[in-house]
């Protein structure tokens, strides 16, 4: 997605005291220069809501604003605000926020949606400004309390201090007095502690979410449980955009404890007391559908083969995304030029925590849910549409997520849980099997690029043709924002542009539409965008007979990149030689997405009979400018890089006819204990650089980084996603 | 009608024999560590160990643990005083956090038969336990840890 780079001033509002003791603070973020979540925003607005509350036991509670689903951000973002407040983090509580509009990220132009690796870049101004405003509050009502100047007063954790004299107060002492003032004191970037003076940001505080998430204690959406509720079981139709023709319930209705069979626009419910009973109703049901979906001839390998022809028709029509110099005339007089056909697969999300959301259609018309969402902003009005009632009716509690990945930015499951405790009148939880999961997803886009270089005589790139075909993600999801690039998707061709000083490039994009839903996946584009470009640059190094870190190094300006390169370099002992394993580099630094400098290398050997990769070992060296838990980049970058191992060596959705193919694991297999690499991970963080995005970042790397680490081994280069035995066994033949 | 112990206390519950116990400890015990993930025995989430082996919960009849004893995660202890849970936090294991329950109950079968086990021994015995964030280095460290007492 787009990504605007300023933030803006939050707009602090006085809001009232909340709860019978404490003082409680209400700040609203205002919206930000980007309107693409504007129009869904705005719609919601909700009761004002709090930030932090000081307890008078000197207690002090903080929202945590963005989703929890692994990332950290349950921790991290917290932390900003005490870091301001000056809070002692030995008495902090953490909270999830309920969907409100005050919590939106200035980076979805104000709305309440976890995702694309924005929640630290988004949320790191304002919500430091919001504890500078609160500290503020505290010494003024201190001043005034004691008579003495306000400019006396300072603070120590949880505690107001007068320089002076040095008498203290706690903070819970203060909120035993305080008021909030009629107008809240302005506070501004020059008021916030500069650096240096940062007692908890850049340290590793453990992460909050942890002790509950070893003992059963943690709460997903699965885990939500009401007097009175019941489950449903929906089944939908083989092929997407199908609707229920003819329904046969006599022998679901005869499974003991089936209460009902619900016919829905989209499928069919069986509501039942429980999961296993409303399981066997709807393996008991009998459903014909209506032909006539788009996506019924949708074969995804021939849809490939279609792409890839276009990808390398440049008379096709497409969407420009990027142009500088003259890329015709760099190619026309080009020492060599270098081409290359690329191919991604369709890949499925996997969260381990199934698709589910409990709602509540109550009486008085208001609405209540329960869910594992990264996007309570959606899920608001997606309840409020589908309930026939307004945003303000409608009360959204975001639980742990059990995985996100871009999964839980989508609202079918808000739809299938509001729109049945509506007709039930009763609380309802949804809960989709794994089959459900694995053939109703939306997936990553499958894609078609074709990449081409121009080199002179000195093995330098002088052009660069950049080409991607696909489905778009945002035609579907947010057309407004398909629309504010003019056609272009940057969700499916994030990560086109590289760090790489090449002049005169030509980046373009062909959306083909053929009826399947494609969604937001763990680092979308870059995922297929990287392994191209960073398995291109390889492959570009050798063709001039260049060593592939050389070869980077020479088309890298920025002092950063340099930095993590040769880290990565000097920690694999780059350039060894071995019998049996190789090693292979990537580096990525996606200025159109995070600006997180990520260098990977990766050992591999191959099985010469079945041609399965192994991948022995993957190190990275990250640079993700100003960090708030260095740790916590770590294991971001670490579940990235297995993420991405598993992508690269075994996933894959295919759909014939329309029909998804795979299942449940056994056909759908993520990477095992048994053959994920070994990582290293390092951080070489630069303080004065912004924030960067680092959920997704660790993930591109390693597909481009194991494939050519299989070329310096076998001499073969692989260009397609997933890379299967059988792709690596018919390389190695060809 | 089924009767088991689980993490210590008798239980009766009124069900067909053949459903799976997962659904029993959730939907009518209540107790909602065990996490569903796949139903069919791939993923791992639902493991709970019947006397000291480890077992999907989505593959077991309550019928078949007639008189055993079950321990699920919240039976490892409340307290987070757990050798594995001291070595879980210790290592900052979780990331969503979801397939841990079942991470647990898998190495705590793996410890009460191979106190010291190998590297490789651990990989061999968690293998059959998916985690998508990716926390598999953690989670072999963090068995090392809880192996040598620490």
């Amino acid at each position: 997605m787009a990504a605007p780079t300023q933030h803006d001033t939050p707009m602090l509002t006085r809001r009232g005291f909340i709860g019978s003791a404490g003082l409680t603070f209400g700040i609203a973020i205002a919206g930000s220069s980007v309107t693409l979540f504007d129009a869904l925003a705005d719609a919601a607005k909700f009761e004002p809501n709090a930030w932090i509350e000081i307890g008078t036991d000197n207690t002090i509670t903080l929202i945590a604003p963005a989703s929890e689903m692994g990332q950290g951000a349950f921790t991290s973002l917290p932390m900003l605000i005490a870091e301001e407040l000056d809070a002692d983090w030995s008495r902090i509580k953490v909270v999830q926020a309920p969907a409100g509009k005050d919590y939106g990220n200035p980076l979805f132009g104000g709305a309440q949606v976890t995702g694309a690796s924005r929640g630290a870049r988004g949320y790191f101004m304002p919500l430091r400004l919001v504890g500078a405003q609160a500290r503020r509050v505290l010494l003024l009502n201190v001043a005034e309390q004691w008579q003495v100047p306000v400019d006396e007063l300072t603070t120590k954790p949880n505690l107001v201090v007068d320089e002076k004299t040095g008498r203290s107060i706690s903070y819970g002492d203060v909120a035993k007095f305080a008021k909030l003032p009629a107008e809240m004191p302005k506070v501004a970037e020059a008021d916030l502690k500069p650096q240096a003076q940062w007692r908890l940001i850049g340290k590793d505080l453990p992460r909050l979410d942890i002790p509950e998430k070893v003992n059963g204690g943690a709460q997903y959406g699965i885990d939500m449980y009401l007097p009175d509720m019941l489950y449903a079981a929906v089944m939908r139709a083989p092929v997407q955009g199908e609707a229920p023709d003819t329904v046969d319930d006599s022998e679901a209705m005869k499974v003991a404890g089936v209460i009902k069979v619900v016919t829905l626009p989209f499928g069919v419910a069986v509501i039942a007391p429980d999961y296993w009973t409303g399981l066997k109703g709807k393996n008991a049901l009998k459903v014909t559908w209506k032909k006539g979906a788009q996506a019924e001839s949708y074969d995804s390998l021939k849809v490939l083969d279609d792409y890839a022809a276009i990808a390398k028709d440049w008379t096709h029509k497409s969407v420009v995304g990027l142009k500088t110099g003259d890329a015709d005339t760099a190619f026309k007089g080009a020492a060599k030029v270098i081409t290359a056909d690329y191919r991604s697969e369709h890949v499925y999300h996997a969260p381990i925590e199934p698709t589910n959301t409990t709602a509540w259609v109550k009486g008085d018309g208001t609405v209540e849910v329960w869910t594992p969402t990264q996007a309570p902003t959606f899920v608001t009005l997606a309840a409020s549409k589908v309930a026939g009632t307004t945003p303000d009716k409608v009360l959204v509690h975001t639980t742990f997520l059990g995985g996100g990945f871009g999964r839980r930015i989508e609202q079918d499951i808000t739809v299938d849980a509001v729109l049945l405790s509506k007709i039930m009148q009763k609380p309802i939880k949804v809960l989709w099997s794994r089959e459900d999961d694995v053939k109703n997803d939306k997936y990553r886009p499958a894609t078609a690029q074709r990449l081409e270089a121009a080199l002179d005589h000195h093995g330098k790139i002088v052009g660069w043709r950049w080409r991607l075909v696909g489905e778009s993600i945002f035609r579907r999801a947010l057309p407004p924002a398909l629309e504010a690039a003019k056609g272009f998707d940057t969700a499916v061709c994030d990560g086109h542009e590289t760090n790489y000083t090449i002049p005169n490039q030509y980046h373009d994009y062909v959306e083909d539409d053929r009826g399947i839903d494609v969604g937001f996946w763990r680092a979308v584009g870059p995922g297929y965008t990287i392994f191209a470009i960073e398995t291109f640059m390889d492959e570009l190094a050798h063709a001039a007979g260049k060593d592939p870190l050389a070869f980077r190094l020479e088309h890298l300006d920025d002092p950063r990149a340099h930095k993590v390169l040769k880290a990565v370099a000097d920690m694999a002992h780059w350039g060894r030689k071995s019998e049996d394993t190789a090693l292979g580099l990537a580096y990525a630094y996606y200025p159109d997405v995070w600006y997180c400098h990520v260098a990977q290398i990766a050992e591999v050997s191959v099985d010469k009979a079945s041609g399965a990769i192994r991948v022995h070992k993957i190190w990275a060296v990250v640079d993700p400018g100003t960090t708030i838990s260095p740790a916590n980049v770590a294991y971001q970058i670490e579940g990235g890089a297995i993420f991405g191992t598993s992508a690269a060596l075994h996933e894959r959705i295919t759909i014939t006819g329309g029909v998804v193919k795979q299942s449940n694991f056994h056909d759908y297999p993520l990477l095992r204990i048994n053959e994920a690499p070994v990582l290293e991970v390092k951080l070489m963080p630069d303080p004065t650089a912004r924030v960067a995005g680092v959920g997704e970042s660790g993930l591109p790397p390693a597909a481009p980084a194991i494939a050519n680490a299989v070329y310096a081994l076998t001499g073969k280069r692989l260009r397609e996603l997933p890379m299967l035995p059988e792709r690596v066994k018919a390389a190695a033949k060809a | 009608m089924a009767h088991f112990a689980i993490n210590g206390r008798w239980v009766t519950v009124d069900v067909p024999s053949d459903t799976p116990l997962l659904w029993v400890i959730r939907d009518q015990l209540r107790m909602t560590g065990t996490k569903f993930g796949c139903g069919a025995g791939l993923c791992g989430a639902c493991t709970v160990n019947i006397g000291n082996d480890a077992a999907f919960s989505c593959q077991t009849e309550v019928g078949d643990v007639e008189g055993k004893s079950i321990t699920t995660v919240e039976g490892l202890s409340p307290d987070n005083s757990h050798p594995l849970q001291k070595a879980w936090i210790a290592e900052q294991v979780p990331q969503c956090g979801y397939c841990q329950s079942g991470q647990l109950m898998r190495a705590a079968a793996l410890l009460k038969k191979t106190p010291q086990p190998t590297r490789e021994e651990i990989v061999k015995h968690m293998r059959s336990n998916l985690c998508r964030c990716g926390t598999y280095n953690r989670i072999i460290a963090a068995v090392e840890r809880a192996s040598r007492g620490a």
